[in-house]
């Protein structure tokens, strides 16, 4: 007999000191390469005169960086400021851009993604063509098509182009937006605003209650945003108005280089920072677009018949039918997008707005020198964020897993 | 028990057509309260468009159909109607696999009666034993074998109390085993007195329970009569042909 | 003729006539109806009413963005666009009047001689005029091993496949940087030396007479020989002096560096790709955290941080005295990058494969590495095939971003090209933007058709 228990024992024992062997063998070539790779790595950079240390996060930095979110936010002064300060300027610009870009392109996407969908093919048509353009179009190029072509013929910075009837204008050197100032009594203000969405929420669900009870609820859509409306607005009044605002300011007289909008005047957005909105925003929209128009057909035309012959009405049966089920099969790929969305900010570095990789990992790199230490830290801070979303989408895919046998 | 005076469909030379094609040639058809149809017909006939032209999944381009003496037409409110008296049952089930077996049942009585939750829960329940599956109200369908959705789908329309039941080939994507316990729970609804029009091909359904077969072949009825005169003595040719193929085996 | 079927029994006598539809249904009529009208014309209810004026408002203001811009295009870079500077005046031929030029005062348009003057710059950057052939020479190949891969008909496609892989990137290689590199012979040699060795402990292992750990892990030895063989032999293949003119990667640019970051990125990023998803399913614990660790690593950065950490550290990574060119540098960036994206696409063709392949191979006796080249991995890749042409068309999109640490890329060079001043006008920018755009459109556009016509071949081929 060939499989007696000796020769079936052997056979095994020799598969799992294989597999040993195999896994001592790759720990073994790693910790080389690695040792190997640090040698190098420590010579060369005696060689060069340098060392490895975190100690420059302190020191002062002697650059100016546009204004932004971040430099207002922390306060940013040449000179004063460390490279510590730096980064957190970079990691909140980063941030400004992600959030405004998924908010943005989230809301682009989804139309586009519905136009497509539409039976009406003016909307059909007009949808297709900007999704296969956008996607099929460099990210980069986007931008400085944005940037350099488009405002770039942006009136000069002694002109403007007048924007909200004239209490913002538009030239090279920005958007020109008054500013909120917040008085005291803000706080209160902003406190009531919370409390009537959490008021909402609470409406929300008594209707439900009662629509279990007696078949009929409220009618929240229409009663919340009032709600809101009339508690802030009440309490806003009622703290004497604590909002003020400072509107940005344009001399068209004097000497010529003094002409243009005033610094500190109202609150600005640099064409870099519109341009890597513009093109992120557009960009991510196209992919959105698709993967939303997806998730819609991949729900089967059977639910909706099914739906409407129990004598459910159209605007029911999307909103318990077939948003449900698309919703599972959307955000998987959605969250990647928005992930992507955030990296791809660091295109931004190519027309130097200051965020995280343009102004920590550019800059200051070229000021101090210490490539791999600000390296890694970029890119454990884009590691961190990866994580993070993808924590929570295989949380959220957990949670909404259609049961199966 | 057919009432006769009570007409529950009247279709008049009703046509339609997808594009260029003409999918459904001058059908006329009267159906009385109580009565039970069964449609059979070689694929690509028509017969599954003829039935959902009476719900409004699909619409007629020419001719009226009236259900209930309500006539179908553009006018969403007539559709609303018609659609919470008339109920259906797909060939693939169609169960909202994100609910659970009772959420499935209680939707519609929920958001288009307005029933309070607690009654159409006990409604559902109620209709859930008539079709032989209580135990399985909290799970989802994906859990459940291809006889029990149906039976479901089928207590899903109950909850609804229409007053006429359409059936579209609802075995034709079961396994043999499971084909038993579908056909027995409308061949129950049939003796309650439902009025029902199916698209099969079980003819041992039509003959225990149908008052009449209808024919159809290339988008027009062709012969329509009394179960055991349609299967002794057929009187058209494609007849004669079409339950050749069918019996024959 | 009607026929009434009121009765119990009926028995149709004539048939009825098949008609044409009414009259909105069918042709144009029919189709403007259901797919513009539709949406506009129900006013049965309030809730209807405001959705088809709402509609309305929409298709009319979609359609006048779209109309506008659409002309807006078409005369900027067709009917109002300046296609040849005659005389040779360069910029001024697309200036307007009040700039010095002869254009009326509201021209904006395309300048086309610019776009015209700058193709061959586009095309292969600096490289020197006179060996402009080398290059065409190189593309015409590849052009053609692709051509023949891809046409079903045409014999001999897996040899074909396997020179591209192999002999194709020598020759390229060779036509493109001119060989004659530095080669030290002695050197080589002992490296050949010690491969044989290694290739012949592997043989004499494999056949047991070394003892059974030897034998065990005799594939890895061999391999290691023949790895070790083969580099050695292309360096000396490309220390051969064939008289070509050494033209240094730094030479290089514009479509030329394009492709070869795109091809060269997508082509070692797949087996490296396969690599680490086989490593990623293995059941052998470390293989499996070390592969994930890798792939989730190079999939949470931004590729610009990948650019700047190869341009800026492989040279303080490497031994002294070897230096890895920009190109090089930023190959291996990519190289890297690719492959964990690859991972994943490849992880889901394996994902795919049903359980009961794996199973019957094993149960015929072949080893893991025998039943994953034969029977599992030809599965895997051909259901992935649209995957990894859309990673391709990614990769090729990202390729602009080396134009970020110095290489110059097509759209780098584009860039370049608005630099020069002897062309300097307001339209200047766009006009080569619009042109690089248009060339990555193309390419884009085209592979991207190509992958859902693979993608509709393999689910017709495989529905079963």
């Amino acid at each position: 007999m060939y499989f007696n228990s000796n020769n079936l024992s052997a056979l095994i024992n020799d598969a799992r000191v294989r597999n040993i062997g195999f896994q001592v063998l790759i720990i073994g070539a790693l910790v080389f390469s690695v040792w190997w790779l640090m040698d190098n790595t420590l010579t060369n950079l005696e060689n060069r005169g340098k060392s490895l240390g975190f100690g420059f996060l302190v020191q002062t930095a002697g650059f100016e960086i546009s204004d932004t979110l971040g430099t207002w936010l922390f306060d940013y002064e040449v000179g004063v400021s460390t490279y510590t300060d730096i980064y957190f300027i970079g990691i909140t610009n980063t941030l400004l851009i992600a959030v405004l870009g998924i908010f943005l392109a989230s809301i682009i996407g989804f139309t586009v993604g519905i136009m497509r969908l539409s039976n009406n093919f003016v909307l059909k048509y007009f949808a297709t063509v900007y999704v296969e353009v956008i996607r099929n179009v460099p990210l980069l190029l986007q931008l400085f098509f944005w940037y350099f072509a488009v405002l770039g013929i942006l009136p000069g910075a002694r002109s403007q182009l007048e924007v909200l009837g004239g209490l913002g204008g538009l030239n090279i050197t920005g958007l020109y937006l008054p500013a909120p100032v917040f008085q005291t009594g803000f706080g209160v203000v902003f406190f009531a605003f919370i409390a009537s969405l959490v008021l909402s929420y609470g409406i929300a669900r008594l209707s439900k209650k009662k629509q279990e009870k007696t078949g009929q609820g409220f009618n929240v859509a229409l009663i919340a945003p009032v709600l809101i409306i009339l508690i802030t607005g009440t309490t806003y009044v009622i703290m004497g108005g604590p909002l003020d605002w400072t509107f940005p300011e344009f001399k068209n007289t004097g000497p010529i280089f003094k002409r243009g909008f005033q610094s500190d005047t109202g609150m600005v957005l640099v064409p870099e920072m519109l341009a890597v909105l513009l093109a992120l925003t557009l960009y991510t929209a196209g992919f959105i677009a698709e993967i939303v128009r997806a998730g819609i057909v991949a729900v089967s035309r059977g639910q909706t018949e099914a739906s409407y012959s129990v004598g459910l009405r159209p605007g029911v049966t999307l909103r318990l039918i077939v948003i449900p089920q698309a919703m599972r099969i959307i955000i998987p790929p959605l969250t990647s997008q928005y992930l992507n969305l955030t990296k791809n900010s660091s295109l931004a570095v190519a027309i130097a707005y200051p965020e995280l990789v343009s102004i920590f990992a550019g800059t200051a790199l070229n000021q101090v020198g210490k490539e791999i230490e600000m390296i890694f830290m970029v890119m454990s801070t884009y590691l961190v964020i990866s994580l993070i979303t993808s924590f929570f989408m295989n949380w959220f895919n957990a949670r909404v897993k259609i049961v199966e046998r | 028990m057919v009432i006769e005076d009570e007409v529950m469909i009247s279709m008049q030379a009703v046509n339609k057509w997808y594009g260029d094609f003409h999918v459904l040639k001058d059908i006329n058809l009267t159906v009385n309260k109580g009565e039970r149809i069964v449609v059979c017909g070689p694929s690509g006939s028509g017969k599954s468009t003829l039935i959902r032209c009476l719900n409004r999944l699909e619409e007629h381009q020419a001719g009226t159909i009236k259900v209930q003496g309500i006539e179908i037409n553009n006018d969403l409110k007539n559709i609303d109607e018609i659609r919470r008296e008339v109920g259906m049952v797909f060939q693939h089930f169609n169960l909202f696999p994100h609910l659970t077996i009772l959420e499935n049942c209680t939707l519609a009585p929920i958001w288009v009666r307005k029933t309070p939750k607690a009654e159409a829960e006990a409604i559902a329940m109620k209709y859930l034993e008539r079709v032989k599956i209580p135990e399985q109200a909290h799970k989802y369908p994906g859990q459940l074998s291809g006889g029990q959705q149906q039976r479901v789908a089928i207590a899903r329309s109950l909850c609804m109390e229409p007053k006429l039941m359409l059936f579209d080939e609802p075995t034709s994507a079961l396994d043999p085993e499971m084909i038993k316990e579908v056909l027995d729970t409308m061949v129950s609804l049939a003796e309650d007195g439902m009025s029902m029009i199916c698209v099969t091909h079980e003819m041992g359904f039509a003959r225990k329970v149908a008052n009449r077969v209808i024919f159809m072949d290339e988008g027009q009825i062709v012969e329509q009569n009394e179960p055991e005169e349609f299967f002794q003595n057929p009187q058209s040719d494609r007849t004669k042909l079409f339950l050749s193929q069918i019996l024959g085996h | 003729m009607t026929q009434h079927s009121h009765d119990s029994v009926f028995v149709r006598t004539v048939d009825a006539e098949t008609l044409p539809p009414p009259q909105n249904q069918s042709g144009i009529r029919g189709w403007l109806w259901r797919n513009l009208f539709y949406s506009v014309m129900d006013y049965s209810s309030v809730g209807a009413s405001v959705r088809s004026l709402a509609m309305l408002f929409f298709t009319v203001l979609v359609s006048y963005v779209g109309i506008t811009q659409l002309w807006y295009l078409l005369d900027f870079v067709f009917l109002s666009a300046v296609w040849s500077d005659p005389t040779g005046i360069k910029r001024e031929a697309c200036w307007t009047v009040s700039q010095g030029g002869t254009l009326p005062d509201d021209w904006h348009a395309a300048c086309w001689p610019f776009v015209f003057a700058k193709l061959k710059f586009l095309a292969y950057g600096p490289y020197p005029m006179d060996e402009l052939w080398r290059v065409n020479v190189t593309g015409l190949l590849g052009l053609a091993g692709i051509f023949w891969l891809l046409i079903e008909a045409l014999p001999f496609r897996r040899l074909v496949g396997v020179l591209m892989l192999t002999a194709y990137p020598v020759i390229a290689l060779i036509l493109l940087t001119g060989g004659a590199s530095d080669a030290n012979y002695v050197n080589s040699g002992a490296y050949i030396l010690v491969g044989l060795a290694l290739i012949t402990v592997g043989r004499l292992g494999q056949r047991g007479l070394l003892g059974v750990l030897a034998s065990d892990f005799a594939s890895i030895i061999g391999f290691v020989g023949w790895s070790l063989i083969v580099y050695q032999v292309l360096m000396l293949i490309f220390s051969v002096d064939v008289g070509l003119e050494p033209v240094g990667t730094g030479d290089w640019g514009g479509l030329l560096i394009t492709l070869v970051v795109a091809v060269t990125g997508i082509v070692v990023s797949l087996p490296l790709g396969v690599v680490l998803a086989l490593g990623r399913r293995s059941n052998m614990p470390v293989a499996r955290l070390l592969c994930t660790i890798f792939i989730e690593f190079w999939r949470g950065v931004p590729l610009i941080s990948v650019l700047f950490m190869a341009s800026v550290m492989i040279p303080l990574f490497l031994p002294e005295g070897v230096n890895f060119d920009k190109l090089m540098r930023a190959l291996i960036g990519v190289m890297l990058f690719s492959a964990a994206y690859m991972a994943e696409v490849v992880r889901g063709g394996l994902q795919a494969i049903d359980k009961g392949q794996y199973e019957a191979a094993e149960a015929m006796g072949l080893t893991y590495w025998q039943s994953m080249r034969q029977i599992i991995l030809p599965q895997a890749l051909t259901h992935v095939i649209p995957g990894i042409v859309n990673t391709f068309i990614g990769l090729f999109k990202d390729t602009t971003l080396v134009s970020i640490i110095g290489l110059f890329d097509l759209l780098g060079a584009g860039k370049s090209a608005i630099a020069d001043a002897s062309w300097s006008s307001p339209v200047q920018a766009i006009s080569i933007y619009l042109f690089v755009a248009f060339i990555f459109f193309v390419f884009c556009f085209g592979m991207s058709r190509y992958s859902i016509f693979m993608e509709n071949k393999l689910s017709k081929s495989r529905s079963h």
